[in-house]
Parts: C-alpha cells; structure tokens; sequence
C-alpha cells in the first residue's frame, strides 16, 4: 500500500503539479481580484444599466460550474481563431469565476463603510480612483479578509478542475502516479498533504495580517 | 464668496428646502439654527453639493456649484473633476468627523496634502503637523483616530480640513456627537478660527457659541430661512413666534442647569 522509494521517486513530479496549482491559482486569483474590484464598481454605480451589468456578470460566471467554463474557455478560444496555449484558458477560467465571487465579497465590504468618510474625502478633493484606493479599499479589505481567505483556499482547491484541460497539476499528477503504481492511497494522501500545506500557510498569513490591521481598532 | 439664490431642494414629493436666498461674504461667520428636520443640514450640505440641490444656483467665488450650462442652455450635472474644482477652498466638517480609521491621525491630515496637493511627503508632513499643532493635537500624529476622544477626532477633522487652507469651512452639527464635557474643546477652536477671519457656515444647537461668535444667525423652520440677523438681535427681540417658541424651549433646558450651577457647562 505504501512504498518509499516510489514516493521519493514521484515526489518532483508531485512538486511541479503543486507548483502548476499555486502559480496557475495565484494568477487568476490576481485577474480574477481585478475583475472583481471592476464587476463590484459596476453593481455600486448609480446607473441602472451598468448596475445590471455587473449583476448579470455574477449571475453567469456564479452560476455555471467552473469545469465547465473551462472546457467552454479550452474550446471556445480556438473557434475564434486564438490559439492560445492551454495554460491561458486556465487562468482566464479561474479569473472569471473567482472575479464573481470576490464582487460580492468586496461589494459587502464596501456597505459597511460609513458614506461620511467618502464624503470628507470628496470634500477635500480626492478623485473618486484615490478614494477608492487609498480610503475604500483598504478597509474593505481588512474588514472581508476572513471571506477573501475562504474564497481564496476554494479556489485553490477547485484549481484541480483545470485538469480537464490536459495541465498536469497536483491532483491530475497524483492521478498519473496513483494509476501507474497502484499506489492510490500514497498518492492521494501525498496530494492531500501538499494541498493542506498551501492552505493551513495562507491561512496563517492571514491570521497575521489580521492581527496586524487590528492594532488601528479601538 | 458664497451664495445661494433661489435654492429648493426635495426628496421625492416632500420639499425640504424652499427658495433659499443668501449670501456670505469673507469672514463672516453665520450659524444656522432651527429646529430638527427644518433643514438646516440639508442648507449646509447642499452648499457643498452633498446633496444636489433641484432648483436655483449656489455659487462659490462666483462659480456655480455642481451644475454646467450645456451648449443648448439647460444645465447638467458638473463632471467630478470640476465639481473639485469649484469646492476646492471649501472645507467641511461633520457631526461623525468622518476619520479615516485605518490611516493614523498625521496620515490623516497628510492624505489630501499629497495626492490634491501634490506635496512631497516631508513638506507634507511637516505642514500637517504644523497644522496638529493649532488644534494642540500634534502629540497625537502617531495614534490611530480610534483611540482618542470624540473631541479630539473632532479637533483632528477640523485639522484635516484646515491643512487644505480652506477661504471657506462648513460645520455639519460638529459637537453633537460629543459628550457634553467634550463640546468646549472643539468650540473653542472654531471660535480661535473665527478671530483669525475664516469664513464660516456652521449649523448648531449651541446657542452659546452662536451668540459669542456668530457675525449673523439664521432660524430655519420647514425649509424657509423665517428669521435672520445679528444674534443679539435675534435671540433678544424674536419677530416670528416660531422663533420665540425654539427660544423658549431652549432657555427653559437652560434654566434648569442654572438652577444648578455646578452642572453648567463652561464654554469658554
């Protein structure tokens, strides 16, 4: 059931399928943040139709599973004459669907500011950019950090999906090793471990952060 | 420098502000006084384009405020950049101070100094703490806007604002979130600010503050400025009997605390 020296075998293998789930994830992560500060612009505006834009952005892109976004992506994009290796519709697939959810996540964080302390910025003449980058979203940040954090380990782990568009990550990796060593157990428990390690890291790093956006609260 | 003709406001079919006619000049100080929900906050905000104000123009050194007249005559809303502009010496302060909670109190006052005015951080800096220091909070650059005392974030705000170098300062009810023993500080700053010749708009209950220091007081009722004139006249010899009456209420509160001296409030 267990075999070492397999495991040492298959361990760089194991570790470029991790190193393929982190950047991949971290990428779309940072697309997908982008999309959401822009998706949750858009359901904050005061114009109808921009509002409904944004809604109906999250509708979609929450509303379909994510593996098939990323097999609609995969096929999609050569139809329209890019060939694009597959690597991009991943990032473009997780981009998407995490953008939806961080909207929201942002959007609830933005509620909560007291429409005062954008007013005061008004008044002294800070443009609606600045005030959003220096005064709206630092405290949307620190008051989701526990949200972001969650959708952030979620997509992590749904980053397994862009297997089905060929990219050797971890879990397909794991796969690979289970199937051809009939080591399924060791594989998939070496795979989880790896998942967790990212996980459990970011969650402390969160934990810190935290701590230390705590100190301005009375 | 600043002034208001024919102003209305509504919200939806009720008529919060009716053909407002006024007019500050520099240095003048005015308080507007009223009753709750006469529409004192909603004059001082529409001065400020807060609220969009329906009919009439409100001009600032002669601009008009949060409006452009387009090419066909009707007039549209100012773009952000230029409603800026036309604001950009007037400055506000709120009942809520309105601090950023996340930026400490220096970084605070710096944050318009840099990114409106372009300053470099050390001149910044240096102009902010200046600038703490009038309002004998530069000790407490460093804190965070949470740990100090409603006064003191209120003496923080005002700092904020006045760093900017402000012709003009509007005060939205600026001591009644305050306990009461927290009001004089804050006061006593305004006044300071009043001696040195700001120009000044400020909605209050503080009777007190406006008798000493305004130059002309404003009684609003439902929307209309019914009264107004120089504060001794005014609270002394009231012409409409609503005026009278709010004066009544407010010295029968009063008398109550002079029947007990050791409660009354020292304002200055």
């Amino acid at each position: 059931m267990f075999d070492l020296a397999l495991l040492v075998q298959g361990l760089p293998l194991l570790l470029a399928g991790l190193w393929n789930t982190v950047w991949l994830s971290a990428c779309g992560l940072a697309l997908g943040f982008l999309i959401g500060i822009g998706v949750c612009s858009l359901k904050l505006s005061e114009r109808g139709a921009l509002r409904r834009l944004g809604g109906a952005y999250i509708s979609v892109f929450r509303g379909i599973p994510l593996l098939i976004q990323l097999l609609f992506i995969y096929y999609l994009l050569p139809r329209l004459g890019l060939d694009v290796p597959a690597w991009v519709a991943a990032i473009a697939g997780l981009a998407l669907c995490s953008g939806a959810y961080l909207a929201e996540i942002l959007r609830g964080g933005l509620l909560t500011l007291p429409v005062g302390q954008v007013e005061a910025a008004r008044l002294l003449g800070l443009s609606g950019r600045t005030t959003l980058t220096r005064i709206k979203l630092p405290q949307a940040l620190r008051a989701t950090l526990p949200a972001l954090l969650n959708e952030v380990i979620l997509l992590i782990k749904a980053s397994s999906l862009i297997s089905a568009v060929g990219l050797a990550e971890l879990t397909r990796t794991a796969q690979n090793l289970a199937a051809s060593s009939f080591l399924q157990l060791q594989f998939y428990l070496a795979a989880a471990v790896l998942y967790c390690v990212v996980n459990i890291s970011l969650a402390l790093l969160a934990g810190r952060l935290e701590r230390r956006f705590a100190k301005g609260r009375a | 420098m600043l002034e208001a003709r024919g102003m209305s406001k509504r919200f939806g079919e009720h008529t919060v502000l009716q053909d407002i006619n006024l007019s500050i000049q520099r240095s003048e100080v005015v308080c507007l006084i009223g009753p709750s929900g006469s529409g004192k906050s909603t004059l001082l905000r529409s001065l400020a384009f807060l609220e969009n104000y329906d009919d009439g123009e409100v001009f600032v050194e002669g601009e008009l405020l949060g409006y452009d007249r387009a090419s066909d005559g009707r007039r549209v809303r100012s773009r952000p950049s230029r409603l800026s502009d036309v604001r950009r010496n007037m400055g506000m302060v709120f009942q809520q101070f309105n601090l950023w909670p996340h930026l400490s109190v220096l970084e605070n006052v710096m944050e318009a100094l840099l990114r409106v005015r372009g300053m470099k951080k050390d001149a910044a800096r240096r102009l902010a703490l200046a600038t703490l220091e009038k309002v004998g909070l530069a000790e407490k650059a460093d804190a965070w806007p949470n740990r100090l005392s409603g006064g003191q974030q209120q003496r923080v705000a005002i700092a904020r604002s006045l760093a900017m170098s402000p012709a003009i300062m509007l005060f939205d009810e600026p001591t009644s979130a305050l306990d009461p023993e927290l009001v004089g500080e804050v006061l006593q700053v305004m006044r300071q600010l009043a001696e040195e010749g700001m120009t000044m708009v400020v909605v209050t209950h503080e009777m007190g503050f406006a008798a000493r220091v305004a130059d002309r007081v404003l009684f609003l009722d439902q929307g209309h400025i019914v009264e107004q004139g120089p504060p001794m006249t005014l609270f002394k010899n009231p012409q409409s009997p609503r005026l009278a009456q709010f004066l009544g209420n407010y010295l029968e509160r009063n008398s109550l605390f002079e029947a007990a001296p050791a409660l009354n409030r020292v304002d200055d």
